[in-house]
């Protein structure tokens, strides 16, 4: 008996063991995952819409869960990584197209992880063509000569700056009930900015470029599917604490900054509001805690692009090799470090709407590298046991569906806008729409007590597919 | 004079022409049996009705640019056949081993040699493309001529690896087998080169591959891997296969993997393991991993305290297979208790008859089996050492220590 529990604990401790083995590729990719993109998209839709966008945040959290599920399951089955699998299921001429658009998407996602450093940093007045720069060249040498591994904890642990967010919201006492409300109540507008912003949230949450990266990361750390189990809890964890993250951002956003009249994020000074509390430091948290994720996605971004790329098409790759070993990998990553920082400093750059952008090239791009990695991994031969179940691929193709659904109702919205016939000068386009009426009565009355005013602009096309699907109208 | 060479990417697609010149169809694929010849492109797979059909080499009038024509029409159906290696399904955009340039690359294309054959023609494999110029070819495949796409490629220096040096990697063991993928290439090379290649494998790939290595190879590679890799390897393969490979291994990196591993798993390795190395992996096992017992190995040489350099060097000359890391040679008294340590380059100079003893430096310095790793690494830092002996607690001789471990220990921060 006595030697049974013996076994059982040691059994025990083996298992911690291997837990904290396989910790890393999903906590990082979660912290990661809240970069700049992520932190600005956040703040800009609490700022703008208040608590209506909360209610994403759940089907996202189960979108994501999905989505890093897979890839790690794939890592680990397999062995090898998502862009090399495309390549050996689908040919090369489908993963160079394939990785021509993800460099693009990356490219605007460095670009907006430099924005990030830069926007960070002048809120102390350091100008970006000094902070840009300089932090260019710390991260390719950071990278290449490989002390990258030893500063990585350094990043993971500042990211519990994120934890200010969290004390942040509870001190700026917001409406809590309207905002578990809008957790779970969802409300869909048919309105260019509105519709832009939902694909920019599930874009920065469920960036294409993570699939990569996270599925590389399991492969790379040597967890087959034996200790698949313990990893998946941690990628589970992780990606709830994303969006726990993403919770208390647009919760202090919405009571700080929305709640005294809906606004657009224009610099990082107007997002720092939303850590006010915190009184004289409620810059230097915002501007920490943004440089701290800008950096740290500055460096993994740029690598992991060139890693892919130069995987699926068969071209050397590593930081352990030399220039002229691997000089695709050298060139494509430097050139992505470079050309990203070269274009913040390009005069008047406009930064926080550039990395609003690049979230929403992810959301575009996502679906499609969704569709190849539900293909792949209900493919018996690569898989084995471990393919999709019923409802996991339901799951799955329902959001591929929803996302194509979202960027189709985007382009035709922005095509209807261009073309003459459409009377909706950009100027008047729904900038109060947070003030929207007709989502039921609950809503009448904002956090402060203000009524909302009933003004709302609806385009014709979200007219036709609100009539098309039966929608009354948003207004009494 | 160009057309003595083909590309795989020229070739699909092609037009098979009958004895009077009708079409009956387009390349889809192309196959070489492996057991018969290794370079022979032995059927091409014609598509043009509902079925595909198969064209044996022999059956080939001239193949080009311009059409493959065939000298005889008795055709068959393609079936599939486990010894075929079909270049596209089963080469095309794979991972291949390299064996030139010691790394796993990605097949991009293959590029044929055209030669005659009897009354006819024939291709066989001469190389494996990788590198831009057969990106460009594939990405030109079928949309631009291929005579255009031959005089553009000559802008991008060609990437190849002969297609003997090429391995290719199959996890199925049954068809390794059929397919006659041998490990030959692999085993020629060094073992720490075969590592990194097998380090970028898949798991299931890694199984094959470790699964029909010679032992001895097999644990050399193993040595230079890294620890959570060689653990996942050795409990991938069947425990008796592990169990000859560890029996391979030095005890002490025997016992390093062991440690690793699952303790039923190292159990049960253990309990398959021969007598001897087994004893002296299990003595080993029993120190903890980061003191002087858990970083020492047992390969050592010790002498009687009496020996003279002809005896030493009478004894080394019979046991030539430990000479490439020895540097050291230890002195024993009849209790085993350590009394010196001499550079094994002191011999040389010193004359046959000279007591081992005289050439001893001064100081003697060695550590108790449970000196901690830092402390350790702290004295051959300071005495330059390249070997440690490490005795246990009764003084006998248990092991040394060497320079490459400290490498490896202080690599790993």
């Amino acid at each position: 008996m006595k030697n049974d529990e013996g076994q059982i604990i040691k059994r025990f401790r083996y298992q911690i063991a291997i837990f904290l083995s396989v910790i890393g590729p999903g906590l990082i990719t979660a912290n990661v995952d809240n970069d700049s993109g992520g932190i600005l998209t956040y703040s800009q839709a609490g700022a703008k819409y208040g608590y209506l966008p909360l209610w994403t945040l759940i089907p996202i959290t189960l979108l994501l869960i999905v989505t890093q599920e897979m890839s790690s399951r794939m890592g680990a089955v397999t062995g090898k990584g998502l862009s090399d699998l495309i390549r050996e299921e689908f040919g090369l001429r489908t993963t160079f197209f394939l990785m021509i658009a993800l460099v693009l998407t990356n490219f605007t996602n460095v670009i907006a992880e430099f924005a990030g450093i830069a926007s960070s940093l002048e809120l102390f007045h350091i100008s970006r063509y000094i902070s840009v720069p300089i932090c260019a060249v710390a991260v390719w040498f950071l990278v290449v000569r490989g002390n990258y591994r030893s500063v990585e904890k350094i990043f993971l642990v500042a990211c519990c700056l994120y934890v200010t967010y969290i004390i942040s919201a509870f001190l700026l006492k917001p409406d809590w009930k309207e905002a578990a409300i809008y957790s779970v109540k969802p409300i869909l507008m048919f309105d260019t900015d509105y519709i832009t912003m939902l694909i920019a949230m599930v874009g920065t949450s469920i960036a294409p470029w993570m699939q990569f990266y996270l599925q590389s990361a399991i492969v790379e750390k040597g967890i087959t599917a034996k200790e698949y189990v313990q990893s998946r809890i941690e990628v589970v964890v992780g990606c709830i604490l994303t969006d726990v993250v993403a919770f208390f951002i647009i919760v202090s956003c919405a009571t700080a900054i929305w709640a005294h009249g809906p606004k657009d994020i224009n610099d990082a000074a107007d997002a720092a509001v939303a850590l006010k509390p915190f009184g004289p430091y409620a810059y230097l948290l915002f501007s920490a805690g943004l440089f701290n994720a800008s950096f740290f996605a500055a460096c993994i971004l740029p690598l992991s692009t060139a890693f892919t790329v130069c995987e699926g098409l068969g071209f050397e790759s590593g930081v352990d090799k030399r220039f002229h070993e691997a000089p695709e990998f050298y060139w494509l990553y430097t050139g992505l470090v470079g050309l990203g920082a070269a274009v913040i400093l390009w005069p008047n750059f406009p930064l926080i709407k550039m990395i609003l952008a690049s979230q929403v090239l992810n959301g575009v791009l996502l679906p499609f590298v969704l569709i190849y990695m539900v293909i792949l991994i209900n493919k018996k031969g690569l898989m084995k046991e471990w393919t999709n179940s019923g409802i996991y691929n339901a799951v799955a193709w329902v959001s591929v569906a929803i996302m194509i659904g979202l960027t189709l109702a985007l382009a035709s919205i922005t095509v209807k806008q261009l073309l003459p016939q459409a009377k909706i000068a950009p100027a008047e386009r729904s900038t109060p729409v947070a003030q929207m009426q007709g989502v039921p009565k609950v809503q009448s009355y904002d956090s402060e007590g203000h009524p909302f005013k009933a003004n709302i602009h609806e385009s014709r096309v979200a007219h036709l597919i609100r009539q098309a699907i039966g929608i009354g109208k948003f207004s009494d | 004079m160009a057309d003595e060479f083909l590309f795989l990417t020229e070739l699909l697609g092609l037009k098979v022409y009958d004895l009077k010149g009708r079409r009956l169809g387009l390349v889809k694929d192309a196959a070489i049996v492996p057991l018969i010849h290794p370079s022979r492109v032995d059927r091409f797979l014609v598509g043009g009705g509902w079925a595909w059909l198969t064209v044996r080499y022999d059956q080939i009038r001239s193949i080009s640019l311009d059409g493959i024509y065939l000298k005889d029409e008795q055709l068959t159906p393609y079936h599939s056949d486990e010894y075929m290696l079909r270049l596209v399904r089963d080469l095309l955009d794979q991972q291949i081993i390299d064996g030139q340039g010691r790394k796993v690359v990605r097949v991009t294309d293959v590029t044929f040699e055209i030669n005659p054959e009897a009354d006819g023609q024939m291709l066989s494999i001469i190389d494996i493309d990788i590198g831009l110029r057969s990106v460009l070819r594939r990405l030109a495949q079928g949309v631009v001529p291929p005579r255009l796409v031959r005089q553009v490629q000559t802008l991008i220096p060609p990437h190849s690896i002969p297609w003997e040096q090429c391995s290719i990697i199959e996890a199925d063991p049954q068809r390794r087998l059929r397919l006659n993928v041998n490990n030959e290439i692999l085993e020629r090379m060094h073992p720490a080169d075969l590592a990194d290649i097998v380090e970028d494998l898949s798991p299931d790939d890694r199984e094959a591959i470790f699964e029909t290595m010679d032992s001895e190879v097999a644990a050399d590679t193993l040595s230079e891997m890294e620890p959570d890799v060689q653990a996942s390897i050795l409990e991938s393969l069947e425990t008796e296969k592990a169990a000859d490979i560890v029996e391979e291994m030095s005890p002490h990196e025997a016992a390093d993997v062991l440690a690793e591993l699952e303790e039923q798993t190292s159990e049960d390795i253990l309990e398959e393991m021969e007598v001897e190395p087994k004893a002296e992996v299990e003595e080993l096992l029993e120190y903890k991993e980061n003191s002087a017992g858990g970083l020492m190995n047992t390969e050592y040489v010790a002498l009687p305290e009496n020996t003279t350099v002809a005896g030493a060097m009478e004894a080394l000359r019979s046991h030539e297979e430990i000479l490439e890391s020895l540097n050291t040679l230890f002195l024993v008294d009849a209790s085993d208790q350590l009394k010196a340590a001499i550079p094994l380059a002191r011999l040389f100079t010193a004359a046959g008859a000279t007591p081992l003893r005289e050439l001893a430096p001064e100081m003697l310095i060695q550590v108790d089996v449970d000196e901690r790793e830092d402390r350790i690494t702290e004295l051959f830092d300071k005495y330059n050492l390249l070997t440690l002996p490490v005795i246990d607690a009764e003084g006998k001789l248990a092991g040394v220590i060497t320079a490459d471990e400290i490498i490896s220990l202080l690599r790993e921060k």
